[in-house]
């Protein structure tokens, strides 16, 4: 088992012609990925990647089957491109590009939350389910099929987590990153709780950062909901107050947010924490006893 | 991006929210003339800086006599203001704003932002007004009032009403503040701001409300469909390096310590910077080099990175996920080359064509530590750093 994708999972691309979509759209085919079209409007009835290209995700969607998109997308088309998707058919929405603005994110989010429709991103690295399904821009090596539920807001130090935990053995189930903007489709507690439910995950990883409260939230949904070991790192214990760190949502605001605040918050809820980043997977060997 | 004041309250007054009148000058001369144009015998003075906390620094005067609206223009135009959020060197004043002079009865605070944990627009107000919103928001929260925006449904008479009321306004404010709570609900969606808010908004001896103060943040991400507002922008305000980094689309924060880093993606950078730390080590700055980074790219933020004079190594940490490695590897290598850089750099470099990148490193003859994981990374980078390898 695993969380959102599978073997079986087909997906389409939004953006499919790109240049940046076509590069990773190639690492996911060779990855394993149900890959079966993609959309790019106005050039719908050519092939790339020997793949058929649709105008519409419905056209897609009614051809293909697919029932998950990955969208790559400029910045300012996400929110028509992510509601046509929701709009069409498709249930689970991954979205890679960042930059979109906020506001455009609050009525998305809204829509996707009324037509049940799961969003991941965001700005973020997507989702992989290792040895089956790669939807996302993660190297695909570093992975390996096991037990470890990973969660992320930041890209690069999903990676670490997963490398972390593949030198270890232990292997992950599925990995989310669910991208650092300030409005993301999905939380740590959408996933917290897939993880939970999902048999074969027996210990979740939860890497988060400074900015907004998103990882204390979390803590108490943990601390009601969660039986599993969860490890837990969060970025930013250095930053400056008031500094804007690259990612429009790690703004330590009025005093809240610090990562002091989200390690009590953590450790309070019985979560593992970790000051460095390298002892993610030495985290997970330590609560597991594995 | 943040607005002038100024600049905002010519945004209020498009949005029919009311202001003092008021002109932006640029020299004695013009504020003098702005102040007989406003026809009034009293006036306010204010430095024009992105920084809050400019009365308590002299930035902001109650003038009688127009020798001293002149006064106040020569003494701060052409110099720097420090306030307690600006840095020890202060924020460049280029223009003031003269405004006429508002009896106060009371002051109220008013602002607007995205609310992460509703995900709505969320409008707060309190009758704390005038002074630090943050302490009243930690001490007393019960007396900050708020409503959120349906980002559909949008907002209606009685969300205003309903902080009307609990501000205890009377029926003509009300009204008054029906048409302020709209305007700003308006120009904070139509404009794409991140906030707005208004310190203090007050009610004037005459029982009228006003805004005194206007604090504007706009959201980078939508600058795309904002060009009005672009064209706002005051660069002078913004650190140098930090402006350099943006226009190569490098996230650049500077730092107090010695050790340089480059990092790809924005988690990573911040988790680079926590274990130089607990090593020992004190990193130079937060560097983002973003996803598709290539060699110019990396020689330029060589180049940011390198203009720290207390910089005496350099950390490289990517994890390679849209990033290719051997791209970085390369730009690492021209970058060194072309700038004679004599410091030891330490790389660590993991994920997309990896392999590729750390063979371009070990053919080249320059003064390269490798390291194959984070932990080694940073260890290596804080000995360097310490001048205990080279």
């Amino acid at each position: 088992m695993s969380i959102l994708i599978d073997k079986d999972t087909k997906v389409i691309c939004q953006g499919f012609t790109g240049g940046q979509a076509t590069q990773h759209c190639v690492q996911c085919l060779e990855y394993g990925t149900q890959l079966v079209g993609g959309v790019t409007p106005g050039k719908g009835g050519q092939t790339h990647l020997d793949l058929p290209v649709f105008n519409s995700v419905k056209e897609a969607v009614s051809q293909t089957g697919a029932t998950a998109s990955i969208i790559f997308v400029p910045a300012r088309f996400c929110k028509a491109s992510i509601l046509e998707a929701a709009e069409s058919g498709i249930s689970l929405i991954i979205c890679i590009t960042e930059g979109i603005p906020t506001i455009d994110m609050l009525e998305v989010k809204v829509r996707c939350d009324n037509l049940g429709v799961r969003l991941i991103g965001p700005n973020c690295p997507g989702i992989i389910t290792p040895g089956e399904c790669k939807m996302g821009i993660m190297p695909g090596d570093i992975h390996l099929p096991g037990k470890v539920g990973v969660i992320s807001r930041s890209g690069t130090l999903t990676y670490e987590a997963v490398k972390q935990t593949t030198d270890l053995g232990f292997g992950q189930t599925s990995c989310v990153g669910i991208g650092g903007d300030p409005v993301p489709g999905s939380s740590f507690i959408d996933i917290l709780d897939l993880f939970q439910n999902d048999p074969k995950t027996e210990a979740i990883v939860m890497v988060g950062e400074i900015g907004g409260t998103a990882e204390e939230s979390a803590a108490e949904f943990i601390q009601s909901n969660v039986t599993k070991p969860v490890v837990s790192y969060i970025a930013g214990v250095t930053a400056p107050a008031g500094k804007r760190m690259g990612h429009a949502g790690a703004i330590i605001a009025g005093g809240k947010g610090t990562a002091e605040d989200k390690f009590k918050a953590l450790e309070a809820a019985g979560v593992h924490t970790v000051k460095s980043p390298a002892d993610i997977g030495k985290g997970v060997a330590e609560i597991t006893g594995w | 991006m943040n607005l002038h004041e100024y600049q905002a309250k010519q945004l209020f007054r498009d949005y029919g929210i009311a202001v003092s009148d008021g002109i932006a000058a640029s020299s004695a001369e013009q504020a003098e003339k702005a102040a007989l144009s406003l026809g009034v015998s009293k006036w306010v003075v204010k430095a024009q800086v992105h920084a809050g906390g400019r009365g308590k620094a002299g930035g902001v005067e109650v003038v009688d006599k127009i020798e001293k609206v002149r006064e106040f223009a020569d003494k701060w135009i052409g110099t720097n203001l420090v306030t307690f959020q600006t840095d020890a060197d202060g924020q460049p004043v280029n223009q003031i704003l003269v405004e006429t002079c508002t009896d106060i009865d009371n002051e109220l605070y008013l602002g607007a932002v995205i609310d992460r944990a509703s995900q709505r627009l969320v409008v707060m107000a309190s009758t704390e007004g005038g002074v630090n919103i943050e302490e009243v928001a930690e001490e007393t929260p019960e007396k900050i009032f708020k409503v959120e925006v349906d980002p559909i449904e949008g907002t209606s008479d009685k969300d205003a009403d309903e902080l009307s009321k609990l501000l205890s306004l009377n029926e003509s404010q009300s009204s008054q503040f029906r048409s302020i709570y709209k305007g700003m609900v308006k120009l904070f969606l139509e404009k794409d701001l991140a906030l707005l808010e208004v310190n203090p908004l007050v009610i004037t001896s005459s029982g009228d409300l006003l805004c005194l103060d206007a604090k504007i943040n706009i959201d980078s991400n939508a600058l795309y469909r904002q060009e009005a507002l672009n064209e706002m922008r005051d660069t002078s305000q913004e650190d140098d390096r930090e402006s350099k980094a943006a226009e190569w689309d490098l996230s650049y924060v500077a730092l107090d310590g010695n050790i340089g880093c480059m990092v790809n993606g924005a988690g990573l950078a911040m988790g680079t910077m926590d274990i130089i730390k607990l090593h020992g080590g004190e990193p130079a700055n937060f560097l983002d080099v973003g996803g598709t980074a290539d060699a110019k790219r990396v020689a330029e933020a060589f180049k940011i990175i390198l203009s720290e004079n207390n910089v005496n190594t350099v950390l490289i940490n990517i994890f390679g996920g849209i990033v290719r490695c051997d791209v970085i590897a390369d730009g690492i290598v021209e970058a060194l080359t072309v700038m004679g850089v004599s410091v030891p750099v330490v790389v660590r470099l993991e994920g997309n064509n990896a392999a590729v990148g750390l063979k371009t490193l070990d053919e080249c003859d320059l003064n390269i530590i490798p390291a194959s994981n984070l932990q080694e990374a940073a260890e290596l980078a804080v000995k360097a750093s310490k001048g205990e390898i080279s």
